[in-house]
């Protein structure tokens, strides 16, 4: 039982801590300012979570993004046919590649890890120096300041709302869940293994590929190495947000929590702490350990 | 398609195949101009590869889920410690040397620690500890200007006949390592525990201990690497060891040991090692881009797992 | 062929081997509308593989499948669930990350739709209710949280709910394994309801009682081969003992009655769950048996033992060292990439060093040692462990621990699914080694073997219920004390 509300109370601890040091920033405007990265960060997550649900890893995710950034930047500009048609392209890429795995029975780290390679040569090749700009439709949706609400929590709600439904509501969500926690069982069941993981890498491509774009919306200019820390970052996300590496158990709303809660750890508290900016990547780390070492002792306490 | 099965069932051979391929490609290239140079070049460069591969490639052989992320921060780490210890001075670097040991066999202890303690993937573990040793290194290492002494960095630098003393050095301990994997106690209990870690524990072996051993043993030899690679290129920085991430885990699996564990071997590396370096001088020489560079190698990796194919699931 | 006709399914000369090892040896089964058919045999004679095979899950390598008096040529589970045949498997097919109705979904493709978590619900929960009243279990909970009877309720349930597909036969294999008295009654007057309405059903059961009065007719299986099949009102308990052993069941005679003296203290341990002041001893030289329904904490204590033996463990003392037999080879026993020399060297790897190295010549001398002694059959024991076939597996296992320094041989029901010849070797060693001063911890299912023992230990409920000496014992007295007050 509290083992499920842990991503929201390390969450909320973060917002206090905040809080406690720097009320001002608890407000629109402060909200805004702190969850800038929140976005993209939150979509790499549940990417990353999508391949975890089925026992699987992506370590090529965080130059994914770099990829989609450049290629937002330049053809989704320029000539925003092409720019579509690379864009699905590269979400099929990442279908074939559930299926070479799941023929070949291979594991994914290695050629996740592969494709990684591949992504940032391809960015490197689209755009060797830093630079292009973001479509302005891109720029309006990314600058979009609703009322009272500051548009990233707004955003991350709708993900969060999004993809529970559709993993954890849905009848085929269901059959998706299922492959990660006994797979043989759904073979029996008559289900196709095949089809799941497709699916599952598929859905990865595609938010990875809104992650990138959501990115470039708020950076206006790509680099092809803008996204290499985003395939730590997601997996620390999709852990800090309850999900466990193999069994299928992974929660979206969590994944999101988990995000938000490496977003805000990231700089505007660990700034406000007066720990220098040498040290916050340390205290990333620092996050990451107490909450498991929380983890472990709640569900020994619960056993 | 039948040879190719037979190679592949070596498949430390394979991986020198296509290191021999690569560098008969280049020298056709360039009409047999700095053939050896060459080799000589990626000797040198191999070496640092080589060492983490081996300490990655006993971790990665305990198992599914077994890698060690922290060691591009390991080796930042260490070769700062090094650098600063040596403080430029030759009567100090085998003290460097023994600090740089310390502190990688130090973060190989922790990330076994927590491990064990907090009962995380290896994967998240190593991850944690490795952002926190990032800032160690940071701030540790800010304003540290320290070249390596004089001595350390001609040692380091130092050949006979074109070949490089570290290389020599390196194949020496390589020898070692072979030997303790397949003919000592501890590798086949690294084997035993990759191939079924429950059946290694019924038949005896002391699952907890090789397992620390080995994640100390990857730790110390980032450290050293980190030591060395501060010597080579002449000073240390916290980047130093970005590339050593993905490439420890890539030499490993072009090595051809099974990163589903319990199947490892040590020639695969130093096959591998110098596969990838030769692969990058003649992408280099052929002057093409940094990006396609990056593309090959990507699909190599892939190409190669792929026709290794998986481990059949043993029922 | 009205006979073929009134058949749900019929196989005819199955046959499945599995590498070196034969499963299936000609099979001809059938299963008539409205008939519950029980299926017994010893561990490994085959009813699993047959099940699979009726299941769709397995393809047979040799006979034909008909379903209805239809030939089936490609017959899968998609096909089987088609045609309204279903499996409850004996190891759990439910996914833990799932809740109860997630995991009903699983099973029927036309639970989808708007609504369809509410039609999942009312569903299972209908069915728990009508074959378990009482129950106690909610369609939202997560199937991982559920105690491992309630998970096999919910499982059994499943495979009765009804939505598009039709349903005719449930094959149901070792369905009470891990039910209490009471639900299991309630699932077999369930299963006799079903039955009584048309339905047909397969009952693969160890508790033979369960079936001689659940099943209409009776198939017996012994080493892939159908051995016996009548009406189940023309068997008693003892001519299915006696069809499911075979003949040599009894060979009391050759473990005649040996002299043990009561030597030194060798294990002294207490089953955790244990309140009396019982324990299990044993001493130099002695073969302890440990006996009792499968499951029911003889395993535990074996490992608790070995466990014991590395680091002091309170209850538990062990004088000697310990090596371990399993019965599961492939989750606790065997080294899949490794030869079989290599197997044999694990356990005993600091003896075979010649300075810091492993010596290659002393592993290949204590693997030919063991190659001549236990009778391994290789041409070569460098070949890897799975050329080999199950028994030789087997004694491969056996060869590690009687080859290394262990004075304690624990034995985790090791001889599950080997083949009688096997057998009768390994006893004549065990027999051998503890007359030279060895102490063996036995955990077998199969009474028969207990007869190889000085006396045994009888386990019910990871506690023990029965010290049974070498002159009282006898399969009435184990199995009365095994199933107790609550049988």
């Amino acid at each position: 039982m509290l083992r499920g509300l842990l991503p929201a109370l390390s969450l909320a601890l973060v917002l206090i801590a905040i809080a406690w040091l720097n009320p001002r920033a608890i407000s629109y405007f402060g909200f805004n300012l702190m969850l800038n990265l929140a976005i993209p960060i939150a979509l790499a997550t549940i990417a990353q979570m999508f391949v975890i649900a089925g026992n699987e890893l992506d370590l090529s995710i965080g130059t994914f993004v770099g990829f989609v950034g450049c290629v937002t930047a330049t053809w989704l500009r320029d000539a925003p046919l092409i720019g579509i048609a690379v864009l699905l392209g590269s979400i099929g890429v990442y279908a074939l590649l559930g299926a070479l795995i799941h023929l070949r029975n291979l594991p994914s780290i290695v050629v996740t890890l592969g494709m990684s390679f591949v992504w940032q040569g391809l960015a490197i090749l689209i755009l060797p120096k830093p630079g292009g700009k973001a479509p302005d439709w891109l720029l309006a949706i990314m600058s979009f300041k609703p009322l009272y609400i500051p548009f990233p929590i707004l955003a991350a709600l709708l993900i969060a709302a999004v993809v529970h439904f559709g993993l954890m509501r849905t009848s085929y969500g269901v059959i998706l869940r299922g492959s990660g926690g006994n797979a043989a069982a759904l073979r029996r069941a008559g289900w196709s293994l095949l089809r799941t993981k497709i699916v599952l890498f598929a859905l990865t491509g595609l938010f990875g590929a809104l992650s990138g774009m959501a990115l470039i919306g708020i950076t206006t200019s790509a680099d092809a190495n803008i996204g290499n820390g985003y395939t730590l970052l997601s997996i620390a996300g999709v852990i800090l947000g309850g999900g466990e590496f193999v069994g299928g158990r992974v929660s979206p709303i969590g994944a999101v929590i988990g995000a938000l809660t490496l977003a805000l750890a990231a700089s505007p508290l660990l700034t406000f702490m007066h720990i220098p900016p040498d040290w916050q990547v340390a205290a990333n780390g620092a996050i990451l350990i107490i909450v498991l070492a929380a983890r472990v002792l709640i569900s020994r306490r619960e056993r | 398609m039948a040879s190719l099965r037979t190679l592949l069932e070596k498949p430390w051979l394979w991986s020198f195949v296509g290191a021999l391929v690569v560098w008969a490609a280049t020298v056709a290239f360039t009409g047999g101009y700095g053939a050896g140079g060459m080799v000589t070049a990626a000797l040198s460069l191999a070496v640092f590869t080589v060492i983490v591969g081996v300490g990655q490639m006993f971790v990665i052989t305990l198992g599914p889920g077994n890698v060690d992320l922290s060691l591009p921060a390991n080796i930042g780490l260490a070769s700062a410690v090094a650098m600063k210890v040596m403080g430029g001075s030759d009567s100090m670097i085998v003290v460097g040397l023994l600090a740089a040991l310390a502190t990688g066999a130090a973060i190989g202890a922790i990330n076994y620690l927590l491990i064990w303690a907090l009962r995380i993937p290896p994967i998240i573990a190593t991850l944690s500890a490795s952002f926190i040793i990032q800032s160690v290194d940071i701030s540790y290492g800010r304003g540290l200007q320290i070249k390596p002494p004089p001595g350390f960095a001609d040692f380091t630098n130092w050949q006979i006949l074109g070949i490089p003393v570290l290389a020599m050095l390196t194949v020496v301990f390589t020898v070692w390592a072979a030997l303790a994997l397949q003919r000592m106690i501890y590798g086949r209990s690294v084997l035993a525990i990759g191939q079924n870690i429950r059946a290694a524990w019924l038949a005896g072996v002391k699952v907890g201990r090789i397992r620390f051993l080995t994640y100390t043993l990857c730790g110390a030899l980032g450290g050293i690497d980190g030591a060395l690679l501060a010597g080579y290129f002449r000073g240390a920085n916290v980047d130093i060891g970005n590339e050593y991430l993905l490439a420890s885990i890539a030499v490993v699996v072009i090595g051809g040991t099974s990163v589903a564990g319990g199947k490892a071997n040590v020639p695969g590396v130093w096959g591998a090692g110098l596969f990838l370096v030769l692969l990058l001088t003649m992408l280099n020489t052929f002057g093409v881009s940094a990006g396609v560079r990056l593309v090959l190698t990507g699909l190599i990796i892939v190409g190669v797992i792929t026709a290794a194919g998986g481990e059949k699931a043993v029922r | 062929m009205l006979q073929a006709i009134a058949d749900i399914v019929r196989l005819d000369g199955a046959e499945k081997h599995f590498g070196a090892v034969r499963a299936l040896n000609g099979v001809d089964f059938h299963v008539g509308a409205g008939e519950c058919v029980g299926l017994v045999g010893h561990n490994g004679a085959g009813k699993s593989t047959l099940m699979h095979m009726v299941a769709g899950t397995l393809r047979p390598d040799g006979g034909q499948i008909a379903v209805r008096g239809n030939q089936e040529a490609s017959y899968s589970v998609a096909r089987a669930l088609e045609l309204g045949i279903r499996c409850v498997f004996q190891e759990l097919s439910l996914c833990p990350n799932l809740s109860v109705a997630e995991n009903t979904r699983t099973n029927h493709p036309s639970l989808a739709g708007l609504g369809w978590r509410r039609k999942a619900a009312d569903l299972i929960q209908a069915k728990l209710d009508e074959i378990f009243p009482d129950h106690g279990i909610s369609a939202d909970d997560i199937a991982g949280d559920l105690s491992i009877g309630r998970r096999q309720m919910v499982e059994v349930a499943r495979a009765f709910t009804l939505t598009r597909e039709p349903l005719h036969l449930v094959i149901l294999d070792e369905p009470t394994s891990s039910l209490d008295a009471h639900t299991a009654g309630q699932l077999l007057a369930f299963v006799r309801r079903f039955v009584a309405a048309g339905g047909s059903c397969i009952l693969i059961s160890h508790v033979l009682g369960e079936v001689l009065q659940n099943a209409d007719r009776i198939v017996v299986m012994r080493d892939g081969k159908v051995v016996a099949a009548d009406a189940a009102n023309a068997f008693d308990r003892d001519r299915l003992v006696a069809a499911m052993g075979g003949a040599e069941a009894h060979q009391k005679a050759a473990a005649e009655i040996r002299k043990v003296e009561a030597g030194p203290l060798r294990v002294r341990a207490r089953p955790a769950r244990q309140q009396d002041g019982k324990e299990l001893v044993a001493r130099t030289g002695e073969i302890i048996g440990l006996a009792g329904l499968a499951g029911h904490g003889q395993t535990d204590l074996l490992l608790a033992i070995f466990a014991a033996a590395s680091r002091a463990k309170a209850g538990i003392e062990v004088t000697a060292p310990v090596a371990l037999v399993a019965g599961d080879r492939q989750s606790d026993g065997i080294f899949a990439q490794w030869s079989i020399a290599q197997n044999i060297g694990i356990r005993s790897l600091a003896r075979l060093r010649n300075g810091l190295l492993i010596s290659p010549q002393r592993e290949a001398g204590l693997a030919e040692f063991w190659k001549k002694k236990i009778g391994i059959r290789t041409p070569d024991m460098n070949n890897n462990i799975f050329s080999l076939s199950g028994g030789n597996q087997q004694k491969t296992l056996f060869a590690r621990a009687l080859g290394s320094d262990a004075e304690i041989v624990l034995m985790d029901d090791p001889m599950r699914g080997v083949d009688i010849g096997t057998k009768l070797e390994v006893y004549d060693l065990v027999r051998e080694e503890a007359a030279r001063g060895r102490t063996f911890l036995w955990y077998t299912t199969e009474t028969e073997e207990l007869n190889n023992c000085d006396h045994v230990y009888v386990f019910k409920n990871g506690r023990i219920v029965a010290n049974l000496g070498r002159d009282e014992l006898t399969e009435e007295k184990i199995i009365q004390s095994s199933f107790g007050d609550a049988a």
